[in-house]
């Protein structure tokens, strides 16, 4: 709280210095554009589509990153043709695959194929890492108490790879968040968080930037929340 | 019967067995006494079928084999009666109350293993392996860490196994407690004492 009284006298201090609108709005006018923009349903829709659309790249990435980790973990033979394909995506840069991908698909499509092909090499590289570090004498155990695959998986592996799984999908929603937005300023999808961040830009209102970027911060810091919650309720359920 | 032929086994450059023979029976207590790091446990690894011998022939006459680990190897998430009832099939896991309580863990079957004190853990292993039943049982070292009541309390539940028994050690005084055969060991190489 402190925090953020300081950072808003801060930004006043500063828009009275600079004391032109088009460079820096104070909070006041940005507040109030905040305002005009909920007032609209136009507002909620982007804000809803954008959502849905980054959401769904970033389960997509889950569900392809956790298929290729526990491929690439168990067979010799597909972490040798995918491990280096991720690791080239991941080393990539996200405008280059944003520009690509405007060329291979729908514009409407490209912010959850950015979102997925930002998921995909974080939840991969971590849950490989973990499967492949699962205590070996606890398998050994697994074995000769006759588990079977299932139980071995369920009270085994699931249990061992919990923790750096649920701290890779938390450092991924973020992600996916910042470069679905960032590819939706590039394709410019009809009703999108992006598509007005870049028209705030090219008609110089410098207020409604402001307020659009505020409601990118405040939607990630909700998905981050909620999904950590999620997760630490999830760990503290019994397996 | 447990039949090893000429069994060599080699860490890397660690030659543990070298043309290593030895029958052990099909029924009562065997102890296998030895001073730490001759090889015995190496001995139950490949009874159990957990690693292949580099030469030589090992006959084993049990389909289901028991092993309770020198280390404890709970599964951390599980409580200690839920760590038994894991080995057990649906319609038994009443029983791994029953043994816990037996064993005197009736007041820690909700508790978590890293609350468990060394003793307590132990004996949780020994209750799984108990619990899980089979053929043969092997016991890798069972009294570590524990007091000398409780391992009397413990031997008494090993002697009433209807099953064959190998039990690894490296007392004298454990294998007073057991009574059964004692087959003496040395090495490594893992060889008989004359």
């Amino acid at each position: 709280m402190l925090a953020a009284i300081f950072w808003l006298a801060l930004w006043s201090a500063a828009a009275l210095y600079v004391s032109q609108e088009l460079i820096l709005p104070s909070p006041i006018s940005v507040f109030r554009t905040l305002l005009y923009l909920c007032g609209r349903p136009e507002f909620w829709k982007a804000a809803a589509l954008s959502l849905l659309r980054i959401f769904g790249g970033f389960a997509a990435g889950t569900v392809l990153g956790t298929l290729l980790a526990v491929l690439t973990a168990r067979f010799d033979l597909m972490d040798t043709l995918f491990s280096p394909l991720i690791r080239i995506v991941r080393t990539t840069p996200v405008a280059s695959f944003i520009i690509l991908a405007l060329l291979w698909m729908g514009h409407a499509l490209v912010p959850a194929f950015m979102a997925m092909l930002m998921v995909t090499p974080i939840v991969w590289e971590s849950l490989r890492a973990a499967i492949l570090a699962v205590d070996p004498e606890l398998l050994e155990m697994a074995f000769i108490y006759r588990f079977g695959a299932v139980k071995t998986i369920k009270l085994v592996y699931i249990p061992s790879v919990l923790s750096p799984y649920a701290a890779s999908l938390a450092t991924a929603v973020g992600l996916a968040w910042k470069s679905g937005i960032a590819a939706e300023v590039l394709c410019l999808p009809r009703l999108a968080i992006g598509t007005n961040l870049y028209y705030s830009k090219i008609y110089l209102e410098t207020p409604s930037l402001f307020a659009w970027t505020i409601v990118v911060i405040v939607l990630s810091f909700m998905l981050e929340g909620l999904f950590s919650r999620l997760l630490r309720k999830r760990r503290k359920k019994r397996w | 019967m447990v039949r090893l032929k000429d069994v060599t086994f080699s860490f890397g450059d660690r030659l543990v067995l070298d043309s290593f023979s030895i029958e052990l029976p099909n029924e009562g207590i065997t102890c296998l006494l030895g001073p730490s790091g001759c090889g015995k446990t190496t001995l139950f690894r490949l009874i159990a079928g957990l690693i292949r011998p580099q030469l030589g022939e090992i006959s084993v006459d049990f389909n289901k084999i028991s092993f309770m680990f020198q280390e404890d190897r709970l599964l951390p998430w599980l409580s200690a009666l839920e760590n038994v009832r894991a080995v057990l099939p649906a319609d038994e896991r009443d029983k791994a109350g029953l043994i816990l309580s037996e064993l005197g863990l009736g007041n820690e079957l909700n508790t978590m293993p890293p609350e468990l004190s060394a003793g307590m853990k132990r004996r949780v292993a020994l209750a799984r392996a108990l619990a899980f039943g089979g053929d043969l049982l092997l016991l890798d070292e069972p009294f570590t860490g524990l007091e000398p009541e409780l391992m009397e309390r413990l031997a008494s539940h090993i002697k009433k196994q209807s099953r064959p028994v190998y039990v690894i050690t490296h007392s004298e005084k454990e294998v007073e407690l057991l009574g059964g055969r004692t087959v003496r060991l040395k090495g490594p190489p893992l060889k008989l004492e004359n």
